[in-house]
């Protein structure tokens, strides 16, 4: 038997393709997972959470760029999601513009922002990168909650459909959100490839193996870093425009420490370093998520005992816990495991070293 | 002037807070070049153990008070001393592991907090000097500030103390020069590394029983929302050094309390503007040591 | 289990180390004499220092290290010293913030440390006791290091480079307290300065792209100009 690790790179891009047009007829079929999915694959409730698992997906990509291909370890990455989210509700709201020249105008001051304070913040590397871009992040927050006349503070913006294309409105058209959303994830995932297969995206990489030596080699690593950080920016600031759409709103969480925590997880679930784990992470994430939280609820926990019920009926308890595990016990996450079951090896060493090269 | 004095000495008392936190931090990273996102944990716990003790004596007295800070202390040493030995110890020298099993820790604490304690905050009881106030050149100053201040620098030269005179504090003091030098002179390094959680979580304890004073109650995320301001101390102070922690503590707070008195409430924003200029003019902070 | 008397203090078998993913350390193989100086010698950066290095377990290592007869290539680099192995790294990495008698307090494992032996051969670091090693000269600084390996009793000492950086007179001192030293306990030395290892050196083995190429008398090496030419690239 051929194994999975001995797919050429053409076969893996035939693969995605196929599974790209599987879930585009997602909402046109009639399939029923119970358990994993609360209802039939054409049902509106079903489709908005998948198209949020896609999402979170693309939102994980973004975020492998930064931390699995360029080894930056941002605390703050949830700022430009944020921005994307809160920037393109506040233009719809505060100006005449449609949908599209709303996009391109919040994308103007994303990249500009991402630009400004990735300068800022990648004078520093390491650890205390991890914690200026916190930093930045939780400024970002404060903004937020201090400006309710513009924001919405803690209630959250709710999104001000007047300018909005009519078949991206109401529970109906959740379809189409859903191919946006999937479209979205195929456009991020090019993006990111062609970035990682790119000259720069080659310098970007051994930056992390080895700064002198690209020195050495004449190259900056300052501006691939940069470069690398506002791509990963301007993509999860597109992800926070679509969850605008999709959730017709966005509230304070997005640009908490907690929701970059959130995406830090999602990629090491997955497997950091990559692509297809940073997806698979994202969905399953979402998925996991949801039904913890409706598991939280059930009766059947209602009945446990406090010392078992508390624990259980807190998703995020069951959450970081699985996540401690996996840190411990699967190095290279779901994508490492995988690997290792086709092809039989249960050397990690290089997985290892990818964490440690990250630093 | 009284505006300033009260701002100074309040200032002061917060960074007392941000030092309780940040000194753990710190030594922590210095020592084992982990960033411990679970402290925020340490404290929060500390908070509810405290919490808990002053509901079943009341807490009205001064000895339950006193009681509640060194049970706060226990219960952070032993729970920080835990997550080390437990956590921490499998992904030795591992660090990006070691920073995502802490994150891990806190989402995980976090929610059993919530899931334990519930989500709002719980209003604390304390003797009733704390709320009372004292007058220094014309500003009336709540007592509490006092208590949070006489703490932390009690808790710094304890600290300071420990390094210089115990063989242990030799070796964390030579430890964050140099790790793998102590352990080519025969010193399991790892035993300090239990140390310093064990201190660092014994002033996270402590910081969380006076921050329910500070604030008022107790919540969840009590130690969350101290972390960051902590993280960002740490850094302005230059990560690894006590002195910079304390410097940073003093100064960050009393940033903040100036900026929110006098320009409008902006001393979060002032703290993260503070925090990005140190990092252009001198990227290693206040006294940390070149990268 | 050998016989102690013919058994050599260290042995290296099929040594490989590597750094950052990069090998520096090939298949190195070679034994030490139970008394006396061993010169590890070799161009810049063939791997001298690495050697040394994955003896004491600082780096990642494989292949056979024994030391007095049991392997110790598993062990963490602590108990490979409590194995009564001193080690004075190349730079000599003193704690600069520590003061010179906390320098070798912390160094000190034996009950009864060898503190009169300092004071014989480095009676100037006695007088600055109190003074932080950071503010010391080259040649002070690395008077402490030795001093760290010498203050306990050990079966074998690994030396990297004491001499470097350091002016005339003062590679005189080194080399005489090393010489000292070497009358007790076996010493692996790594030295560029061929006149110190001419003046200490019985054994020496020569390392090239991280392999040995040759494993002798010191004395016959350095007697043989070419071959001294040929494989150190300096007469």
């Amino acid at each position: 038997m051929k194994s999975l690790a001995n797919l050429s790179q053409r076969t893996w891009w035939i693969v995605g393709g196929v599974l790209v047009v599987v879930a585009a007829l997602l909402p046109l079929l009639n399939l029923s997972i119970p358990g994993v999915l609360p209802g039939a694959t054409y049902t509106p409730g079903t489709l908005q959470l998948l198209a949020l698992a896609l999402l979170f997906a693309s939102l994980a990509l973004s975020y492998h760029l930064l931390f699995g291909t360029a080894g930056m370890l941002s605390f703050g990455h949830a700022l430009y999601f944020a921005l994307g989210a809160y920037g393109l509700g506040i233009v719809l709201q505060q100006t005449e513009l449609t949908l599209i020249p709303a996009l391109g105008l919040t994308l103007a001051v994303v990249i500009a922002a991402a630009y400004l304070l990735g300068s800022l913040s990648l004078r520093v590397t390491g650890i205390s990168f991890a914690m200026v871009t916190l930093a930045f992040a939780q400024a970002g927050n404060v903004l937020v909650r201090r400006n309710p006349g513009l924001t919405g503070g803690e209630e959250g913006l709710r999104l001000d459909t007047e300018h909005i294309p009519d078949f991206f409105i109401g529970v109906v058209n959740t379809r189409n959100l859903y191919w946006l959303s999937l479209a979205l994830l195929v456009v991020v995932f090019v993006v990111v490839a062609w970035f990682e297969n790119s000259r720069a995206g080659h310098a970007v990489t051994a930056t992390r193996e080895n700064e002198l030596r690209v020195r050495v080699l004449g190259l900056r690593p300052f501006g691939v870093k940069l470069m690398a950080f506002v791509i990963a920016s301007v993509l999860a600031s597109l992800v926070g425009m679509v969850h605008l759409l999709l959730q017709s709103g966005t509230t304070p969480r997005a640009t908490s420490a907690d929701f970059t925590l959130t995406i830090l997880v999602i990629v090491v679930l997955g497997g950091v370093g990559s692509r297809w784990g940073a997806i698979v992470g994202g969905i399953i994430y979402t998925l996991l998520d949801q039904r913890l939280t409706a598991l939280a609820s059930s009766d059947a926990i209602d009945g446990l005992p406090a010392i078992l019920r508390i624990p259980l009926s807190e998703p995020l308890f069951i959450l970081g816990t699985l996540f401690i595990l996996v840190v411990l016990f699967l190095p290279g996450g779901i994508a490492g495991a995988v690997k290792r079951l086709s092809t039989g090896t249960s050397a990690t060493p290089s997985e290892r070293k990818l964490l440690e090269e990250a630093e | 002037m009284s505006t300033i004095i009260l701002l100074l000495i309040t200032g002061l008392g917060l960074g007392a807070l941000y030092f309780l936190v940040a000194s753990g931090l710190s030594l922590i990273y210095g020592l084992m070049g982990v960033l411990n996102f679970a402290h925020g944990s340490f404290l929060t716990l500390g908070a509810f153990a405290g919490w808990e003790l002053s509901r079943r004596m009341g807490g009205e007295s001064w000895g339950t008070l006193i009681a509640s800070m060194l049970l706060g202390m226990v219960v952070g040493a032993a729970v920080a001393a835990a997550t080390e030995f437990l956590l921490i110890r499998r992904l030795y020298n591992r660090h990006i592991e070691q920073v995502l099993v802490t994150v891990g820790l806190a989402l995980a604490t976090v929610a059993l907090f919530e899931g334990i304690w519930g989500t709002d905050p719980i209003y604390v009881t304390a003797p009733p000097w704390l709320s009372q106030t004292t007058e220094i050149l014309g500003a009336r100053v709540p007592n509490d500030r006092f208590l949070m201040i006489g703490a932390a620098v009690l808790v710094l030269l304890g600290i300071v103390a420990f390094l210089r005179y115990t063989r242990f504090g030799l070796i964390i003091r030579a430890g964050v020069e140099n790790r793998s030098m102590v352990t080519a002179l025969g010193i399991d390094v790892r035993k300090a590394f239990t140390v310093v959680f064990a201190i660092g979580g014994a002033a996270a304890g402590l910081g969380g029983v006076l921050a329910s004073h500070y604030f008022g109650y107790v919540s969840p995320q009590l130690g969350g929302s101290l972390l960051i301001f902590a993280f960002i101390v740490t850094v302005i102070g230059g990560l690894g050094s006590l002195a910079g922690a304390a410097i940073a503590s003093v100064v960050v707070a009393i940033l903040q309390q100036f900026a929110n008195y006098f320009w409008g409430g902006t001393g979060d924003l002032m703290v993260v503007l503070l925090l990005a200029v140190v990092l252009l003019v001198r990227p290693t902070g206040i006294l940390g040591k070149k990268a | 289990m050998t016989n102690s008397v013919t058994e050599s203090i260290l042995t290296v078998a099929g040594l490989n180390a590597s750094i950052e993913g990069q090998q520096v350390v090939e298949d190195v193989s070679f034994e030490m004499l139970p008394v006396g100086v061993t010169a590890l010698l070799g161009r810049n950066g063939v791997g001298k220092t690495s050697t040394l290095r994955a003896i004491m377990g600082l780096i990642e290592r494989s292949g056979e290290v024994t030391i007095a007869g049991e392997r110790v290539d598993r062990e963490p680099t602590h108990r490979i010293v409590q194995r009564g192995v001193g080690y004075v790294p190349e730079d000599r990495e003193v704690f600069a913030s520590l003061t010179v008698n906390e320098n070798l307090r912390l160094a000190e494992r034996d009950s009864t440390p060898n503190r009169q032996l300092i004071e014989e051969l480095f009676p100037d670091l006695i007088a600055r006791a109190g003074q932080l090693a950071g503010t010391l000269s080259g040649g002070q600084q690395q008077m402490v290091s030795l001093a760290r390996a010498l203050v306990n009793d050990n079966r074998v000492l690994l030396v990297d480079e004491p001499t470097k950086g350091l002016a005339p007179l003062i590679v005189m001192d080194v080399a005489k307290a090393l010489e000292r030293a070497a009358q007790t306990v076996p010493v692996l030395l790594v030295e560029q300065n061929l006149q110190v290892v001419r003046m200490l050196a019985d054994k020496a083995i020569v390392l090239e792209g991280g392999r040995v190429v040759y494993d002798g008398s010191a004395e016959e090496l350095l007697g043989n100009e070419a071959l001294t030419k040929e494989l150190l690239g300096v007469a």
